[in-house]
């Protein structure tokens, strides 16, 4: 007897097991949580950029109704600085306590906390804690942070220099320079960005008094780091009595990886009070405490030959790392974006230096793309304005060097092994969506109207599935970078499954549920995906990266095939066979070749359960634990273009056409995919044409709420034409490379680049608002009439 | 000082004692306990926090609660009835129009209004009557697709 075939799907645009609560308002975020008796915290932060704190009077708040404790930093005893968790040689690496209690280093830097009855009080409270201030000098400028001039903000750290950093030959450069048929040189700004996501972050601790348990609700993209760093590191309090749980997600975009001071300090506080305490951040407090992304000041220079070939890239970075050293931020300027400064080509020399430096500014770590944006920004920014010395089309000189097709390996000039790649066939495939003759065909035309189009290209490399412990570890970061995945079958046949990676929009209960149902050959409903718990899942390292479904994925994976082979077991018994003779196939343990011969999954759970009929020796229960590491990176790829329309009178830019073509290796979901490059090719034009995080030269920042800081609204984006092709990376069993990152990375350069072709001018700084276009259109015109 | 307010959310009578102060999405979330209206920001620009009063699609964090008394509100838990979804939440569901899902009831309430005053909306309406609702996931484009599919449902019933 045949037994039909069931349906993958793997591979499948399966509609989201998690949309129906979110559509009907039954989410529960962590400001939705409510406990009896909760208190309200709010925190007095500095007005300031840089000042001395002289004193804090909190007697007059202390008396204010509803108060229930006031704290400052010389409360809070025993508790430790918030660490970082990358340390590259010689990294300076100044204290940052939860509530600064000697200086304030950036405004928003908190002081004190009031807890009361409810949140107004706290607030109300909060206006009359009087802190003296010794106001200092402030510098906020990334390549001013480092002059003789400006103010000192760390001890350990003169001239606020908190690391130099370099990768690369820088012979090898030279060498090649000199034999250069032309060396392009850019100043390039890659602009401070706010990540934004529209759920600000909160927490509420719990402590029970009782038990001494500290539970933590909070905003978080890995709840095990966050409890691993606040409770080895900060806090000093047994793990095993913190859980931490991060339920729904608002979107974090990098931005809710850190632990950061606020679910600090009401953590600690919730065992004082012994009282629920909570807290949830304003917009305006995210503007100013969330980690800020980017802020890179660079000169590079790109050598060419006179056929259009690249023969070496020089890259000078200073890197702005804010206030403090965030969780992660060494790492962002260094290993995630020098890494990658070999792109999608075949460049024969590199050599980069990295200069991270202190200002009075909000603290900078990873936001979406991390590095990498900034890295293809850079690279796409100077093959251009090769093409431009070389007079060269743009599309030409990046066929000229793209990396040629490869299965398997490619070495890498800074340090990296790329997976596998066929960065021309992307390439080529999105001309064809662009139709590019026609396009440069309808530019020309216009232009004889007197209106500015302008065709813009980017390509990127991503370094994704992170990542391999043993080499991150070798470069510095103190933790491992592996997943874990349990599955625990129950007695029914039903399926727990326990991932380490954490869903904050990514769609991880529709995606492992379609893992875990092709592989068991279940239907989904059988199925209930658990993340976010620390109290449930036995560790993991969270989502970020582009990490989940290939290193997440994989540890599934490996829990998957473990209950497949005790389940053999117990079906050989069960069927009088030997279990080297079992197959497992649609949804049963079956003898090879005899279908007939079987049985179902359901009764192989049973039986694990109910060990009557048994193997001798077999522990019974059915579920399993694994722990994967990736064994290298995986490189997603792409191309990306951009069609825009100038004003030429007023500098306004409109987004005509965009389109993308990624490979993200094997897909799970292709609609889940799609779903994630449009909102990071959102961000990335927002990058390009709207946000951009502004200090003055005091350090208080100008761009401090959304009326201020321009978001992406919905027609500010054109219908975005996506496609893929697809290269399955050979690091994974699952042939998965990641996509979470891909448009924020394309999307920028490719705006930026369709806007220089558009009004002939080369320098344009992000965000290109009208204003700055059309100062750049005043330029061009001015050169062009004085030539 | 409190000020009694009684309001009319989701077809149920509440009638409650508020600090003048106290904003209706802070009323609805806190008070009532509802918390699928949500607040993304503190200067009226995000629309996470829309609901419907009196049919209209307004930011909750623009009234006090006090100023709303009497007034009939829906919110995103009251839209599905008999537990069928709207055909908008439909949409949504359908054609991938949220991520996180923390903008979404926010612009399920304000695609409603759209398609009380403009049923057979073009893409660049769409786009634009979606000015005050900000969504950093999507990238927008499946949300356009969640309101024309709606659209077409809707115009289908009638
Ligand atoms: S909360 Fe942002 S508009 Fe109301
Ligand atoms: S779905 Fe996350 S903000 Fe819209």
């Amino acid at each position: 007897m045949a037994t039909a075939t069931i349906e993958r799907l793997i591979g499948k645009s399966i509609k989201r097991r998690e949309d129906p609560r979110f559509i009907t308002g039954r989410g529960t975020y962590v400001d939705d949580v409510k406990l009896p008796g909760t208190t309200h915290a709010v925190f007095v932060r500095s007005p300031h950029a840089h000042a001395r704190i002289k004193k804090i009077d909190t007697t007059a708040a202390a008396k204010h109704p509803g108060v229930v404790a006031i704290f400052t930093g010389k409360d809070m005893t025993g508790v430790n600085s918030l660490p970082c968790g990358w340390l590259l040689p010689d990294l300076k690496v100044p204290p940052h306590m939860p509530l600064a209690s000697d200086a304030a280093r950036y405004v928003g830097d908190p002081v004190a906390v009031v807890i009361a009855e409810t949140e107004d009080a706290a607030l109300d409270a909060a206006d009359k804690v009087k802190v003296t201030w010794d106001v200092l000098p402030a510098v906020s400028a990334t390549d001013k942070a480092d002059a003789r001039t400006s103010a000192q903000i760390h001890e350990v750290a003169p001239s606020n220099v908190a690391f130099k950093w370099q990768i690369g030959d820088a012979g090898a450069v030279d060498t090649a320079f000199r034999n250069a048929a032309r060396v392009v040189k850019k100043k390039i700004v890659n602009q401070r960005l706010v990540a934004n996501p529209m759920e600000p972050r909160a927490c509420l601790a719990r402590y029970d008094a009782a038990t001494g348990d500290l539970t933590l609700w909070v905003t978080s993209q890995n709840p095990h780091v966050h409890r691993l760093l606040m409770a080895a590191f900060v806090l000093g309090i047994p793990e095993q009595k913190v859980r931490v749980i991060a339920p729904d997600v608002g979107g974090a975009f990098g931005s809710k990886i850190f632990l950061y001071n606020e679910e600090t300090i009401c953590s600690w506080a919730t065992r004082q009070i012994k009282r629920p305490v909570r807290w949830t951040s304003t917009r305006r407090e995210a503007f100013q405490t969330d980690a800020h992304g980017r802020d890179h000041v660079t000169e590079a220079e790109m050598g060419f030959a006179a056929d259009g070939k690249i023969v070496g890239l020089r890259v000078k970075t200073i890197a702005n790392m804010g206030a403090y050293l965030s969780t992660f931020a060494p790492a962002v300027p260094t290993y995630l974006y020098a890494t990658l400064l070999n792109g999608v080509y075949t460049i024969p020399a590199i050599h980069a230096h990295v200069t991270g430096v202190f200002t009075n500014t909000t603290p900078v770590d990873a936001y979406r793309g991390a590095g990498r944006p900034e890295a293809a920004y850079l690279l796409e920014r100077m093959i251009e304005a090769g093409a431009a010395a070389l007079k060269m089309d743009t599309v030409e000189i990046r066929r000229k060097n793209f990396i040629p097709k490869f299965d398997n390996g490619f070495q890498t000039q800074v340090a990296l092994n790329y997976d596998s790649g066929n960065y021309a066939a992307a390439f080529d495939k999105l001309l064809r969506m662009l139709d590019y003759r026609k396009a440069r065909s309808d530019q020309e035309a216009a232009r004889k109207q007197g209106r500015f189009l302008g065709i813009g290209f980017s390509t990127y490399i991503e370094a994704c599935s992170i990542a391999p412990s043993k080499v991150v570890g070798s470069l510095g970061a103190q933790a491992g970078l592996y997943e874990s995945g349990k599955v625990r079958v129950h007695p029914t046949g039903g399926v727990t499954v326990y991932t380490g990676s954490h869903s904050h929009g990514q769609g991880h209960e529709t995606t492992f549920s379609q893992l875990v149902a092709d592989e068991l050959g279940i239907p989904m409903e059988q199925i209930e995906i658990v993340h976010g718990d620390t109290g449930a899942i036995p560790f993991g390292m969270g989502t970020y990266g582009s990490r989940s479904a290939s290193v997440g994925g994989t540890a599934l994976l490996m829990s998957l095939n473990k209950i497949k082979e005790k389940g053999k077991k117990i079906a050989a018994h069960l069927l009088e066979a030997s279990p080297g003779d079992i197959e497992y196939a649609n949804g049963q343990f079956q003898v090879k070749g005899f279908p007939g011969k079987a049985v179902p999954f359901g009764q192989v759970a049973l039986t694990a359960y109910v060990p009557h009929k048994y193997p001798e020796g077999l522990e019974p229960g059915l579920e399993e634990t694994s722990f994967y590491d990736p064994s290298n990176f995986c490189f997603p790829f792409g191309a990306h273009a951009c069609v825009v329309e100038v004003d030429r009178d007023t500098g306004q830019v409109k987004v005509l056409r965009y389109l993308a073509v990624d490979d993200v290796g094997n897909v799970m979901n292709p609609m889940i995919v799609d779903g994630m490059v449009h909102g990071g090719i959102a961000q990335g034009v927002g990058q390009a044409l709207l946000e951009g995080a502004v200090y003055d030269k005091d350090g208080q920042l100008v761009t401090g709420s959304l009326m201020d800081y321009c978001m992406p609204r919905a027609d500010n984006l054109p219908v975005l034409k996506v496609d893929m092709t697809k290269t399955a990376s050979p690091s994974n069993p699952l042939g998965i490379k990641g996509c979470g990152e891909a448009g924020a990375i394309a999307a920028p350069v490719a705006v930026i680049n369709a806007i220089t072709d558009a009004i002939g001018s080369e320098d344009l700084a992000m965000p290109a608002t009208a204003q700055t276009v059309w100062q750049a259109l005043q330029k061009a015109n001015n050169r062009r009439e004085a030539a | 000082m409190k000020l009694p307010v009684k309001m009319t959310i989701n077809g149920q009578m509440y009638s409650h004692e508020v600090e003048p102060r106290l904003l209706l999405v802070h009323y609805i979330r806190e008070t009532v306990g509802l918390t699928g209206t949500h607040v993304g920001c503190d200067t009226s620009q995000c629309g996470a926090c829309t609901i419907l009063m009196g049919g209209q699609a307004v930011k909750a964090c623009n009234f006090f609660a006090v100023q709303c008394d009497g007034a009939k509100i829906t919110t995103i838990e009251g839209l599905a009835k008999n537990g069928e979804l709207h055909p908008i939440q439909q949409g949504f569901w359908e054609k991938h129009g949220l991520q996180c899902g923390f903008c979404t009831p926010g612009m399920i309430l304000a695609a409603h209004q759209m398609l009380e005053r403009y049923p057979k909306p073009s893409e660049e309406q769409i786009r634009h009557q979606l000015e005050g609702n900000l969504c950093r996931c999507t990238g927008y484009h499946n949300i356009v697709k969640a309101i024309q599919w709606a659209a077409e449902q809707m115009a289908g019933k009638k």
